[in-house]
């Protein structure tokens, strides 16, 4: 207890010297002389203001992993469409077929990319568990290596590396329609059981999603565009949208690392509502523009 | 139009004819355009990559004095030890250098590019300075930004005050939605049209 109280003091100390210190260099360098010098100089003052969001958003996360390391219980709501991701992978058990996850169509220097390999290793592992046939089609060789590895990963977490098949994660097509055409493809022929869409999606979002209701599959689908979501919501059975995307992996695992990140997020969050309250509050009654320059993007 | 000319149109009418067969079923002239799809599309890829990374981006700086692109060279062959099941973890190095750099990159672009400029735009005045519609237009600004973030706040049930938030941000995102899907509905409809009126003024009108 007093080791967290201390921890939770060094970060709040640290927070509150960087918001001391170094708030008067950015309402200085707001101003239009000193942010046409500094862009010149090695350190951006003029960015500063990203320098503190990084440092805050940091802090909460390591904060929250280290309490989640320390078995301090953190609540997460429920994601209604990550709960029948097992339910979904059961039903492809009984059925005898197989289970397709798409981790979008998009490169590994894809944030969401990331997010749905994430899950994929989650997936993976209950497909492990019940010996379920996985299919991964990808569209690049980066994410082909990724998708190997956590599934891999996956099947000796669950004691099944024997069972691994590296074929499972497979390079399809690197175009566009002519992945969503193979992929059509399969879903005709297969007929997977649960179709699960994570990751960047684009125009293919509504052929696959389509295509895969017409086969009968259960879908659970996740992506953050959101010119992609509506197309998801209305041809799948669940949809985790924007950040339930990112959000997927922590619920899922359950790990500390994951689940820190996730509350060290929503505790951003609070701050930024609070900081919008202030910031309308500040505009209505025109005083304080120093604070809304705070914010400036640069 | 020449002999050759009217080839490709015939191809490409066959293809484009091909595809939209799966409307009706799966069925072997759509698995014929499939795989010429996807065939051809890998045999681009390799000429495209040799190209324009292997060449432009590696060779050529190398050799004109650019030494430093032999780390990105160095890490893009590493990728080659996944063929050895003995060093295939090596790979995992170029695999970790690439995810950690999105997500860095990202948390600064994003925070640029969105987090930042949102918060600003949304610290809007309620005073009623602008007028009946610019204050109305303000409060709904204000109103859906905040229960948006409240619908992606995970830690507490969606329940109370806090679940009625949660629904009105529920309510702006499927506006949201609803906007998204006319508009690309609409951009599809447009692409429905260009394929159109190749059948019908290329194909159809070639031999009419």
């Amino acid at each position: 207890m007093i080791k967290t109280t201390r921890t939770t003091l060094n970060y709040l100390t640290g927070i509150l010297t960087t918001i001391i210190f170094v708030f008067p260099e950015v309402i200085r360098a707001q101003s239009e002389e000193v942010a046409e010098i500094v862009t010149d100089s090695l350190f951006r003052v003029d960015r500063i203001n990203a320098l503190i969001f990084v440092v805050v958003f940091c802090s909460a996360i390591l904060l929250y992993t280290k309490w989640a390391k320390a078995g301090k219980p953190l609540f997460l709501r429920k994601i209604p469409g990550l709960d029948a991701v097992e339910e979904a992978v059961g039903r492809a058990t009984e059925m005898g077929r197989p289970v397709l996850f798409i981790p979008g169509i998009a490169e590994l220097d894809e944030i969401e990319t990331i997010a749905g390999v994430s899950i994929l290793g989650r997936v993976a592992k209950i497909t492990a568990q019940y010996d379920t046939p996985l299919m991964v089609p990808v569209r690049y060789p980066l994410v082909l290596a990724a998708g190997q590895e956590v599934v891999e990963q996956a099947y000796i977490e669950a004691g099944k590396q024997d069972s691994y098949d590296k074929d499972s994660v497979r390079y399809v097509a690197g175009e566009q329609f002519s992945f969503t055409a193979t992929v059509n493809g399969y879903m005709m022929r297969e007929r997977p059981a649960t179709n699960i869409y994570m990751g960047a999606f684009f125009a293919e979002s509504l052929l696959l999603a389509e295509t895969g209701n017409a086969a009968g599959s259960i879908q659970i689908a996740g992506t953050a565009r959101p010119e992609q979501l509506p197309f998801f919501i209305a041809a799948c059975d669940y949809t985790l949208m924007g950040e339930e995307l990112y959000a997927a992996s922590a619920y899922l695992s359950r790990e500390p690392i994951m689940t820190g990140g996730l509350k060290g997020q929503d505790f951003v969050k609070m701050l930024i509502i609070v900081a919008i309250i202030i910031g309308v509050l500040l505009a209505t009654f025109d005083v304080g523009e120093w604070y809304i320059h705070l914010f400036e993007e640069v | 139009m020449s002999g050759w000319e009217i080839f490709q149109v015939w191809l490409v009418a066959f293809l484009t004819l091909a595809l939209f067969s799966f409307m009706y079923k799966d069925n072997p002239i759509y698995r014929i355009a499939e795989h010429i799809f996807a065939g051809l599309t890998a045999g681009y890829q390799v000429g495209l990559i040799w190209d324009t990374i292997i060449l432009q981006q590696v060779w050529v700086p190398m050799t004109s004095g650019q030494w430093w692109v032999v780390i990105p060279g160095i890490l893009g062959m590493l990728m080659f030890t996944r063929f050895s099941s003995k060093y295939s973890w090596v790979s995992r190095s170029s695999l970790a250098f690439v995810m950690g750099a999105t997500a860095g990159i990202f948390l600064i672009s994003e925070l640029h590019g969105r987090v930042l400029p949102q918060i600003q735009d949304t610290m809007v005045s309620l005073s009623g300075e602008g007028g009946f519609g610019a204050t109305m237009l303000s409060i709904i600004i204000v109103i859906g930004v905040i229960s948006t973030l409240i619908y992606f706040y995970f830690s507490k049930e969606h329940k109370g005050a806090l679940g009625v938030t949660a629904r009105v941000g529920i309510w702006f995102i499927m506006i949201s939605f609803g906007a998204h899907f006319g508009y690309t509905v609409m951009g599809r409809v447009s692409l429905l049209i260009g394929r159109m009126q190749f059948l019908i003024e290329d194909w159809i009108g070639s031999f009419i």
